[in-house]
């Protein structure tokens, strides 16, 4: 498979009162088409530097961030985002909001096919009947699927998801794993999340990437295996214990809490 | 609108003048110490052409004045708000102008612009109503989180589009609250001119002429009407609020 999103030797740093502060150093990261990479890491180590990169709102000092083999320059309408903060627009309804990607990018949708579109990912996130509804009536973990389907309604080639579920409860956020592979099947794709929660990595991606402390690197990657049709219960198998073993002792050492191996 | 919503605040009116009355009438306080609402009736039905006429006087350039504050308060907001090295700049020239006590400038602007006194009028009204406004702007403007600029930067926005989309609607609620103070900043500001300096226009010229002729119910009476002009202003100022940012209201 070609890949979709390439980033090599990624160096960054960011312009303080005391001087530069590098952020990123040695940053490698690759993503297929229609594959989905979870990046977890120390916190502070830079993770939200990346997805701006992928965004194209930042430009890197030093390497490359390409998408389909073109390097970023700047931001392009390709991309769908979303945040640990739903960052909805309160005077919009849901179905205002979802639709606000496609007043901006250029689309051949009509506006009938848009709202046909965005109904329908409200539907598929469970959302249906609350379309007419304003933000503030909606609970966070419904605020988040909302936010979701703005980021899709597109059809994004990339996928950016920064923490989206880092500030619901744990129940709400096993709900919406499981959503996040309802949609990834009926919309497939290619997929960047940052998340602090491992077992959310595991869950959701086909891959997880650890970065260094800060400045941050590749410190380790894990390839999760394919097992077809993920529920939750596979999160409690030997197998997922290993793995979020494995990742545990990485970030032990992102931390500089445990020694780093020669051959870890 | 709820029926409660008209009677309570009329019925509470009534009891205002009724207390003002009695309390005029228990103290036995003659006409030039405190004027009672009965003494005011007699004033209205007197001079109701002269309320009129500068009741819209007085209006009209309290109104324009404010536009211009809305319009001048939102662009130096915008700035302020866009901007931080404009912000660090403008922000002490901004509160030094608006701790100089308007009543001292009267003088001054009606020295300059001899006989201009519409103009001057409605230059002191735009002046002590503009800084509300400015700030609240350039406040809501630059406590836009992050994410919301970067939702609609990387779809490739403009900075234009992300105003018109997220950053003004945003600001609404800000705007319209200081709005409501300026619309009675503005009143302040047309009668400082209509009395310190008077030149026979407004109700601030029919407040001056009660004193000139020690007609102390219509000095009373003007103090009213102004009052009734402003609780207009006011809620005209409450209905556009509705209108454009009734979504911030959160105990509907």
């Amino acid at each position: 498979m070609e890949n979709l999103i390439d980033i090599k030797a990624v160096r960054h740093s960011y312009r303080t009162a005391s001087g530069p502060l590098p952020v990123l150093d040695g940053l490698e990261l690759t993503v297929p088409e229609g594959g989905f990479v979870a990046v977890v890491g120390p916190s502070g180590c830079g993770k939200s530097t990346l997805t701006r990169l992928v965004a194209g709102l930042l430009i890197p000092d030093h390497g490359e961030v390409s998408v389909h083999g073109s390097r970023i320059t700047g931001p392009r309408s390709n991309v769908g985002m979303a945040f640990q903060n739903p960052v909805l627009l309160e005077w919009r309804t849901i179905l205002q909001n979802v639709l606000l990607p496609l007043e901006i990018v250029p689309t051949k949708l009509s506006k009938a096919e848009g709202e046909e579109r965005a109904r329908k990912l409200l539907a598929l996130v469970g959302l249906e009947g609350f379309e007419n509804k304003r933000p503030s009536e909606l609970s966070g973990g419904m605020k988040q699927r909302a936010s979701l389907c703005r980021a899709l309604i597109h059809k994004p080639e990339v996928l950016i998801l920064d923490e989206p579920f880092g500030a619901l409860d744990a129940f709400t956020r096993e709900d919406l794993w499981q959503i996040m592979h309802r949609v990834k099947a009926e919309e497939p794709f290619t997929g960047v999340l940052i998340t602090h929660d491992l077992r959310e990595s595991i869950f959701l991606a086909d891959q997880v990437v650890v970065l260094s402390g800060r400045p941050a690197k590749t410190q380790f990657v894990l390839d999760i295996p394919d097992t077809g049709i993920r529920t939750l219960d596979h999160l409690y198998t030997p197998e997922a214990a290993t793995m979020l073993n494995t990742l545990r002792h990485q970030i032990e050492i992102a931390q500089g809490r445990a020694p780093a191996e020669a051959a870890a | 609108m709820k029926a409660r919503q008209v009677y309570v605040p009329v019925l509470a009116v009534i009891v205002f003048l009724v207390l003002w009355e009695a309390l005029v009438w228990a103290m036995g306080w003659p006409n030039y110490k405190m004027a009672s609402p009965s003494d005011l009736i007699p004033a209205y039905e007197k001079y109701w052409e002269l309320f009129l006429v500068m009741g819209w006087q007085t209006l009209w350039r309290t109104v324009v004045g404010l536009l211009l504050a809305v319009i001048f308060g939102i662009a130096l907001g915008m700035i302020m708000g866009f901007s931080r090295v404009m912000r660090d700049a403008l922000y002490p020239l901004l509160v030094g102008f608006n701790a100089v006590p308007k009543a001292t400038v009267v003088p001054i602007v009606a020295l300059m612009f001899v006989g201009a006194h519409d103009f001057n009028t409605v230059l002191i009204a735009f002046m002590i109503s503009f800084f509300p406004i400015a700030v609240s702007v350039s406040i809501g403007l630059s406590t836009l989180e992050p994410e919301y600029r970067d939702i609609l930067r990387s779809l490739g926005a403009s900075q234009a589009t992300i105003f018109w989309k997220i950053a003004l609607p945003k600001t609404l609620p800000e705007f319209f609250g200081a709005l409501k103070v300026s619309v009675t900043l503005a009143f302040i500001g047309t009668n400082l001119m209509e009395i310190v300096s008077p030149h026979g226009r407004g109700l601030g010229a029919l407040f001056d002429s009660g004193k000139t002729n020690s007609d102390y119910p219509l000095m009373f009476a003007v103090l009213i009407a102004l009052a009734f002009l402003g609780i207009v202003l006011y809620y005209v100022v409450v209905a556009l609020e509705k209108i454009f940012a009734g979504w911030a209201d959160r105990t509907v």
